[in-house]
């Protein structure tokens, strides 16, 4: 479904994320992992159209969308979340929502509708008339996810949606982002917290200092010696194993 | 559908009908010329309201709207002998297209917050001084409608039928503002206003929304300038390009609540109330009334963020609860 080729992006004489391969197919969950500043976030933006790439290329559904701005992209049926949440303050959970779904839906009174299904399928339905500025961070990213969902779009990129939720939280997220799957959405998520990632993502992508380092199922990626070293440090891998074998 | 108002607005709103419906009542002619004056005034605050008060896109030149549309209608009449609804509507469509040049130049390049407001004063500056340099406007003594009473001429010998049409203009402003806010091209803007980043990765075209706004702010600010001339026959430079007509037009909706429909009306006729109360007072010294509009301004944003509406929405049954970490 969306498939991106050789992303480079330098910021002066940092080169962010450079020669970016990944594959997000149809129906599935991808995670996009990594230390800290490895690029995940430039890389979302990129796909996004929220900055331009300097080379390589974007494409969803076989169309190439490189460079495109990011409201035709979400036309297209791709859309990203915020790392920081960014709701729509002033305006109650149905308001903002229903922002979403004007998209498809012209009418006040269609986006309204969609916009109160949405937020009850995401177990919004209580809050549907609360400022967005009254929510937990739970609800604000929850708000975040049921916004994207509104306007339609089928590939849902998710930047960190679980950072700084508690474990019951993410319990109820997991189970929230399986179900919108299997309603027939394509995931790709970047998720620093691991048990999301291990029971969520079918295949994930490693990044480190703007190079993806590995590729496979979470099973394999923890033990990965490349990964392992990413996340712990030069060295680390083998004073790991030297553990294991002690 | 409409939230319900809490009855602190709806006493509001009572007092400011009962008040534009006790103007036939007092034959008053005092009353009557302040209250249209203010009328008008509320158009132009109109105008701000949809960048301003929807869209947060503060303008300090709103002049530039006001002016376009009292000389472009002016010029066409007494240059052309245009009629004078036809030089209306050109008046209002060459507003139009001013606010939305002036918005796809300066959006363009992301010009945003004071950086705007310095943008849109400039724009208003250039065009009060070239108005008063070509002789086609005027130059230095204005130009002057000849009087001709007449539905035909928007021209009113009867203050009652000009207060009538005035307050028809006002209502209809306001009903389209209200539709506005209740379209999917208001629920844009205010998506723009409150957060562009999210309102570009949810589809919307934040660039072409607010440029629409100002070309819609445009076409009700030229309205209320074509207004203004029909009514006092006369324009110069400084009438309809001053910096003071900017800042009436913002003043109003801060006031009275921005981003509402009855917010920039409650204002505007508040505070040229308490400015012409002044006037009375202190025996028309002359500027004194934007003494009191600066301190009544301090006030209103010290303790009423939200303006007259905003605070009267606090009051009564249906208040809506202030959030603790708005």
């Amino acid at each position: 479904m969306l498939e991106v080729e050789n992303l480079s992006k330098s910021f002066g004489g940092l080169k962010a994320v450079s020669n970016a391969t990944l594959q997000v197919p149809e129906g599935s969950i991808v995670g996009l992992l990594g230390p800290n500043g490895a690029g995940k976030t430039t890389c979302f933006t990129m796909i996004a159209g929220f900055t331009k790439p300097d080379s390589g290329s974007v494409r969803l559904r076989g169309k190439d969308i490189t460079g495109l701005a990011p409201h035709h992209i979400c036309n297209l049926g791709m859309i990203r979340t915020f790392q920081i949440v960014q709701p729509f303050a002033g305006l109650t959970v149905e308001e903002n929502i229903a922002v979403g779904a004007y998209l498809h839906h012209h009418e006040r009174k269609e986006a309204m509708a969609v916009a109160r299904d949405v937020g009850k399928r995401l177990g919004m339905g209580t809050l549907l008339d609360r400022p967005a500025s009254a929510l937990t961070i739970a609800g604000r990213k929850r708000l975040e996810l049921a916004r994207a969902l509104a306007t339609g779009a089928k590939l849902l990129l998710l930047d960190e949606v679980m950072a700084g939720l508690i474990p019951t939280e993410i319990n109820e997220i997991v189970g929230i982002i399986r179900q919108i799957r299997d309603e027939g959405h394509t995931f790709l998520m970047i998720e620093h917290v691991m048990q999301a990632v291990m029971s969520l993502a079918e295949t994930a992508y490693v990044l480190n200092q703007g190079v993806m380092i590995a590729h496979g199922t979470p099973r394999d990626l923890v033990r990965d010696p490349a990964v392992v070293e990413a996340y712990l440090g030069h060295g680390a891998a083998q004073r790991l194993q030297e553990d294991d074998h002690a | 559908m409409m939230k319900l108002n809490s009855t602190g607005q709806v006493v509001l709103i009572l007092v400011a009908v009962a008040y534009l419906l006790g103007v036939y009542f007092i034959s008053s002619p005092v009353w009557m010329g302040f209250t249209i004056n203010a009328l008008i005034v509320a158009v132009l605050a109109l105008s701000w309201n949809v960048t301003g008060g929807f869209g947060g896109l503060s303008s300090f030149g709103h002049a530039v709207l006001y002016g376009t549309g009292a000389y472009t209608s002016a010029i066409l009449q007494v240059t052309y002998g245009v009629n004078a609804w036809v030089a209306l509507v050109a008046g209002i469509a060459m507003a139009a297209a001013v606010g939305g040049f002036i918005g796809a130049l300066a959006f363009r390049y992301g010009v945003k917050g004071s950086y705007f407001a310095l943008v849109t004063l400039a724009f208003a500056e250039v065009f009060r001084i070239c108005a008063a340099s070509f002789d086609f406007a005027g130059g230095g003594s204005g130009l002057q409608l000849k009087l001709a009473p007449g539905i035909s001429n928007i021209q009113f010998a009867d203050r009652t039928v000009l207060y009538t049409f005035l307050l028809a203009i006002v209502v209809l402003v306001m009903l389209l503002t209200a539709w506005i806010k209740y379209s999917r091209f208001g629920a844009y803007l205010v998506a723009v206003r409150e957060n562009e980043d999210a309102a570009r990765a949810l589809g919307i075209d934040t660039y072409r929304i607010k440029v629409l706004a100002m070309a819609v702010s445009g076409a009700f600010g030229g309205l209320a300038g074509v207004l203004y001339l029909q009514l006092w026959l006369f324009i110069d430079s400084s009438i309809a390009y001053g910096s003071s007509v900017s800042i009436e037009a913002l003043i109003g909706p801060i006031i009275g609540g921005a981003g509402t429909v009855w917010g920039p009306v409650l204002g505007t006729l508040g505070l040229h109330l308490i400015g012409e109360g002044a006037k009375t007072l202190l025996s028309n010294a002359p500027g004194l009334n934007f003494v009191l509009y600066a301190v009544v301004l301090i006030c209103a944003l010290r303790f009423m963020p939200n303006g007259l509406v905003g605070l009267a929405g606090r009051i009564g049954p249906f208040a809506k609860k202030e959030s603790k970490d708005a």
